[in-house]
């Protein structure tokens, strides 16, 4: 990557107030330099451009007029308020421009030689579903959309849609919330790789513990966070290996028919109680700080992983195990539902009332639900959200909005 | 007299955000800010107050407006420049130094985007030991010492000298003019010359920052306990261990108000803290009773790493640690308490010094 900046005049004011008109020249000029460097992606950021994308729009198809091949990404697309962060994560979608094409291609080839002739949808990370030709311009839409199928599969499995999903797989356990059966969103800054973005992303906490986790067997036995991986098969005492691992405690205390049990039958029955608490009491740790508010709430459990949880959670109301546990992340990819979303600072005065504000926003949401291929019948509001700005005497509020409804597989989607 | 350059700007963030006691807005992208112009323009040097000559004119130099505005309008860094040549053209002299109005926040590092581009020291010393929401919420306005005349630009080339009856009308006019520009300002103030300035700033506070972020970076590197180190460097105590279980906020006299509550854990088991804020942490309490209050600075850690958590950043099921360090002893006389003490915040109670109130509990 190079180091190819152009600081042109526009942006707006967290009223929606203009900082700059835009300078087209100016931009035509950069377009050229552009064009001269060879770039083949670009992107595109403007001051408050959550709020007015407007000049962001412009900038793209002047861009496009004298770089006409070139792919754009524009941050309000991409990330939200918070111009650094939107920023990154705009480049971060610029740069991954060809690889994604690269792959959609190499996708619909792999379709084509098996003979399927069907639409293609990719998941992303808000647990909706997106067209090939949107991945293309959103790559980053599709990270952690991995944590996010589990969750929308459990989800459907389980029939419940407020509640915590842990997701354990071989090496970690996730932790997410499902709220009105999507996954909540991380509210604070993500770090990828030591740089800091705001793009939308599902809020998962991480734990060290899974199927394969290898145990220290002391007095205290410690599970975690190393572990044998996909090794376990090979590597945990029930399969023959040596290595002690969190599975070979399961099976131990008898809570999964996996392997050999013969393997462990020697292992000191306290410890592995003592062992299979502690997973649980970490589990519970989890799922307590992913909560919102205080009260008890049905956890959900999924992944080959959760067999080393036992059914008394504490902080949950009830532990579910849907039936096909295991594969729950296909699942949740096969939902097929889409969705829209809008982010935007509002300055409520005489001319604006708060609810006339809210109303706008869940208007603007759906249309964008709309616009993304759902029946306009099914779309519904999900999560509304309200944040009042500090130091404006103007009683200025962000509200954040998103809508989904069920795929219209009769209507080719507008990207 | 020493430099300062990119990697001390890290630790000054570091520490700036625990004086910000909640507030005074995220100083990574002042820190971010800062470091390029040092990358730009070279390392600034820092003075010593007693360094500074009687004779000599200092302009303390800031950021005004909301925080969740200034994240997404970042200053292009001649603003600062332009507010403080327009009150030098105002007062008819050159600047000898800048310096800082709040050590707490961004505004610890706001200075040194304007000293790289002049070529002009910072004194090492800041007007609040912390962050406050307000102008004349700083030490010179016990002593009498204007805030203005003082000056404001914006990004689009607005500026405005503003002359004010006192410190309290300085901010609100400062404050309408903030709004105008886009709600991000950048100011210059509090001009006073280096005689005035040993009696009415707080000496050292950026090297005390520096020092505070340098421990905690360093604390964290050797795997030590942060919380621990940070109480023992602020002559802190630790008031409250626990999980948030309600973030209750509100938008009052535009300012973000939150009340937020706190349930004990482990040592604390049984027992709930209240938290009182406004952009920064007011008042701490249990069942009514006060354990800290402003001026004292209120902080609350992430109970695990020892970072500072904001009071936009604050929800349900974080695990924090409450502590209370003492402010500056200014601050605790009739005059200081009556500018920021818990009535001038509406609050229906005397202040009483964070180090008598713990001794109460421990007795």
């Amino acid at each position: 990557m190079g180091d190819h900046v152009h600081l042109c005049h526009g942006g707006h004011e967290f009223d929606g107030r203009a900082i700059a008109p835009l300078d087209r020249d100016e931009l035509r000029r950069a377009a050229e330099a552009i064009a001269a460097a060879g770039l083949r992606t670009a992107a595109i950021s403007s001051v408050f451009s959550p709020i007015n994308d407007e000049l962001e729009r412009e900038a793209g198809e002047i861009v496009r007029e004298t770089v006409p091949d070139i792919a754009i990404s524009r941050s309000a697309e991409i990330g939200r308020l918070g111009l650094l962060e939107r920023e990154n994560a705009t480049i971060i979608n610029a740069s991954l421009a060809e690889l994604a094409v690269h792959i959609t291609t190499a996708f619909r080839a792999a379709l084509e030689q098996m003979g399927i002739d069907a639409p293609v949808y990719l998941s992303q990370n808000d647990g909706t579903l997106m067209t090939a030709e949107y991945v293309e311009r959103y790559p980053v839409a599709t990270f952690a959309s991995g944590p996010t199928n589990s969750m929308r599969g459990a989800a459907l499995l389980s029939g419940e849609s407020d509640c915590a999903v842990v997701d354990i797989g071989g090496t970690t356990a996730d932790v997410g919330m499902l709220v009105g059966g999507f996954p909540r969103e991380a509210k604070a800054t993500v770090e990828i790789g030591g740089v800091r973005t705001n793009f939308r992303m599902p809020d998962v906490l991480p734990l060290g513990i899974g199927g394969g986790s290898i145990v220290a067997w002391q007095d205290v036995p410690e599970v975690g966070p190393q572990s044998v991986g996909y090794e376990l098969t090979s590597r945990a005492r029930v399969f023959g290996g040596d290595v002690l691992t969190a599975t070979d405690l399961a099976v131990a205390a008898g809570w999964a028919q996996i392997g050999d049990p013969r393997a462990v039958s020697e292992l000191d029955p306290g410890r592995v109680d003592a062992a299979l608490q502690r997973i649980t009491a970490r589990i519970a740790e989890a799922v307590d700080r992913m909560k919102v508010a205080a009260g008890d709430v049905p956890v959900v459990m999924v992944g080959g992983g959760s067999i080393l949880v036992g059914d008394d959670v504490p902080g949950a109301s009830r532990v579910v195990r849907p039936d096909h546990f295991a594969v729950a992340n296909a699942i949740g990819a096969a939902i097929a539902q889409v969705g829209g979303e809008i982010d935007q600072m509002f300055s409520i005065g005489p001319n604006l009332s708060r609810e006339q504000a809210l109303e706008r926003a869940r208007e603007q949401a759906a249309e964008r639900a709309r616009a993304a291929g759902a029946t306009p019948d099914s779309i519904r509001i999900v999560d509304v959200e309200e944040l009042a700005l500090a130091y404006v005497p103007g009683n200025a509020v962000r509200i954040k909005v998103k809508a989904v409804g069920d795929l219209d597989m009769r209507r080719t989607p507008v990207a | 007299m020493r430099e300062i350059g990119e990697h001390q700007l890290e630790d000054i963030a570091l520490g700036a955000g625990v004086l910000g006691t909640g507030g005074g807005g995220d100083p990574y992208i002042g820190k971010l800010l800062a470091q390029q112009s040092v990358r730009r323009y070279g390392p600034v040097t820092v003075v010593d107050l007693d360094e500074v000559p009687d004779d000599a004119l200092v302009i303390s130099s800031a950021m005004m407006g909301a925080p969740t505005v200034m994240v997404e309008k970042l200053p292009r860094g001649d603003e600062v420049v332009r507010a403080f040549e327009r009150l030098q053209h105002h007062l008819g002299r050159e600047a000898t130094h800048t310096m800082s109005i709040e050590i707490g926040g961004l505004n610890s590092v706001v200075p040194f985007c304007l000293a790289t581009r002049l070529g002009l020291p910072v004194v090492d010393a800041d007007l609040m030991g912390r962050a406050f929401p307000e102008l004349q919420m700083c030490i010179p306005t016990i002593y009498g010492i204007d805030c203005a005349p003082m000056a404001i630009a914006d990004d689009k080339g607005n500026s405005s000298v503003i002359e004010a009856a006192d410190n309290r009308w300085a901010e609100r006019l400062a404050r309408s003019h903030t709004i105008d520009m886009g709600c991000a300002a950048l100011i210059a103030l509090y001009p006073m010359a280096g005689a005035r300035l040993r009696e009415c700033t707080i000496a050292g506070s950026l090297t005390a920052a520096e020092e505070l972020g340098r421990l905690i970076r360093e604390t964290r590197e050797g795997h030590g306990d942060p919380i621990a180190a940070i109480l023992e460097r602020c002559r802190g105590h630790r008031l409250f261990g626990g999980k948030v279980t309600d973030v209750d906020r509100r938008t009052e006299r535009g300012f973000a108000r939150a009340h937020v509550r706190i349930d004990g854990l482990d040592d604390d088991a049984g027992r709930a803290l209240d938290l009182e804020t406004q952009n920064e942490h007011l008042v701490a309490s249990v069942d009514g009773q006060v354990l800290a209050s402003v001026p004292d600075l209120i902080v609350v850690l992430d109970s695990e790493t020892g970072q500072a958590i904001t009071t936009e950043e604050l929800r349900y099921g974080f695990r924090v640690t409450v502590a209370a360090m003492p402010c500056d002893a200014r601050w605790r006389t009739d005059r200081g308490l009556e500018i920021v003490g818990p009535r001038p915040f509406g609050y229906d109670f005397d202040y009483v010094p964070i180090e008598q109130l713990a001794e109460a509990l421990a007795g």
